[in-house]
């Protein structure tokens, strides 16, 4: 049997979305009937506070090749301050990840309100592009994980 | 030095001392807890007394009776961090500040052939690396100080960020070569978690079996690219940049440089901070500002460069 192999890139964009906003806003632009691609897989947390810096490092490890973090607009927080300190704590990551020579364009951070499916979606066109022009992320991956994919 | 704690001991005051003493080469001191006079025989305190011993108070705070500490300048900035975090008790320690002419480098002196600390004429040639950024010799915590004129004569410092601009001023591809470069030595041996002083967690993530790196040896290169991320993000705002990291590394990896950018960022994005100057502050990380940049700063800050 012959295995024929797909060329073309597929990226693998892991979003963190915050439950009160952004995964409400992910909600209307898919009941809007608004398309983004499918290389989205989203995860829900409770705030984007709830996103520790070791999760989109693991999710880079598990073989992401974008990690975006979506949260309410500051000051719309659900639990007030959450989103405060996260955009502290994902500047300063992400601050660290360019320093350490990973491409800075792989990580990001939106907010996303609850009205703004149509954002949403051009939001999520927008990083599956850059990242598939970036290619695969060898720099972040794990080489076990990869092949168990 | 020697008498402040055997007074101290006999008298009844305090129940031990921390303080150092001879390790497996007379260049290779090692902190250590005197509990009778006689055992203060042992201690010594000169150029190679480099160790942070603020960290080791964390385990005085349940025991018994006070405990005498040490502390140079900068461990002070240490200790009060500790402080503030709540894992000292100040009413069980007394600190007795110790003058400080910069610790020495025992590599740098075998290189030029110093064999003694008396045959030192150049100290600023064979300091520690984080002697070579010294914070000035004053004291922020302490309740009496033992210092003499020779031990408060300034460090010559450069810009402590001279190494982390020099990097930033490369291209990604070469960073990230420097890091691999630099990184794929670590051997794992958790010597730079054990001595960091804002290091202190009872559980901490990297012994955890399920999360994926606590094994010993860095099976890959990713492992070891997030085992020196998660470490630095864990003390950043916390880190008073004492250098430790980088003194008991045995594969003498530049870890203060992952340090140095954190605080770097935080003073440029949060305003200057130095961990440690104030007790009871807020850490920049646990804090925030309406006005904050927002992330997307770093992109914009990479084109620019």
């Amino acid at each position: 049997m012959q295995v024929t192999e797909n060329k073309a890139f597929k990226p693998l964009i892991v979003a963190f979305c915050c439950n009160w906003c952004s995964y409400a806003g992910a909600d209307l632009a898919g009941t809007s009937r608004l398309t983004y691609p499918a290389d989205v897989k989203i995860i829900r947390v409770p705030c984007s506070c709830r996103v520790n810096p070791l999760f989109i490092l693991r999710a880079f490890q598990r073989g992401a090749d974008g990690v975006i973090i979506c949260g309410c607009h500051p000051g719309d927080c659900h639990y007030t301050t959450g989103n405060y300190y996260a955009r502290r704590r994902m500047t300063t990551l992400f601050s660290m990840l360019d320093y350490l020579g990973i491409e800075r364009a792989r990580t990001r951070v939106e907010w996303v309100s609850a009205a703004e499916g149509v954002k949403f979606a051009s939001v999520m066109n927008d990083f599956v592009k850059t990242v598939t022009e970036l290619g695969e992320n060898v720099k972040l991956g794990d080489l076990r994980c990869k092949e168990s994919l | 030095m020697l008498n402040v704690a055997r007074e101290k001991l006999a008298s009844g005051e305090v129940k031990r001392v921390l303080g150092w003493e001879k390790g497996e080469f007379w260049y290779d001191l090692t902190p250590a807890f005197f509990e009778t006079e006689e055992s203060l025989n042992g201690f010594v305190y000169n150029g190679f007394s480099g160790a942070n011993l603020s960290k080791y108070l964390i385990k005085a705070r349940d025991w018994e009776g006070k405990t005498l500490v040490f502390l140079k300048p900068c461990d002070t900035l240490s200790f009060n961090q500790l402080l503030t975090e709540h894992r000292i008790d100040r009413e069980k320690v007394y600190v007795v500040g110790a003058g400080c002419k910069g610790m020495l480098d025992y590599n740098k002196m075998k290189k030029l052939g110093i064999r003694k600390e008396a045959d030192v004429t150049d100290r600023q040639a064979v300091l520690l690396g984080k002697c070579l950024a010294c914070k000035g010799k004053t004291f922020y915590a302490f309740d009496e100080v033992i210092d003499d004129e020779e031990a408060q004569k300034p460090i010559e410092v450069e810009d402590r960020f001279n190494e982390v601009k020099k990097i930033e001023a490369l291209s990604p591809e070469e960073r990230f070569a420097f890091w691999r470069s630099q990184l794929s030595k670590c051997i794992r041996c958790n010597a730079c978690r054990n001595v960091c002083p804002a290091c202190s967690c009872v559980k901490c993530v990297f012994d955890n079996p399920n999360s994926g790196v606590a094994s010993k040896a860095n099976p890959d290169d990713f492992e070891e690219n997030l085992f020196h991320i998660i470490r630095a993000f864990h003390v950043a705002g916390r880190c008073t940049d004492c250098g430790e990291c980088s003194r008991v590394c045995p594969q003498g990896i530049p870890l203060h440089l992952l340090n140095r950018k954190f605080i770097k960022d935080i003073d440029e994005l949060y305003g200057d901070y130095q961990a440690g100057l104030e007790p009871g502050s807020r850490a920049p990380l646990v804090n925030f500002d309406k006005n904050d940049p927002d992330p997307k700063i770093v992109m914009e800050r990479g084109e620019n460069a």
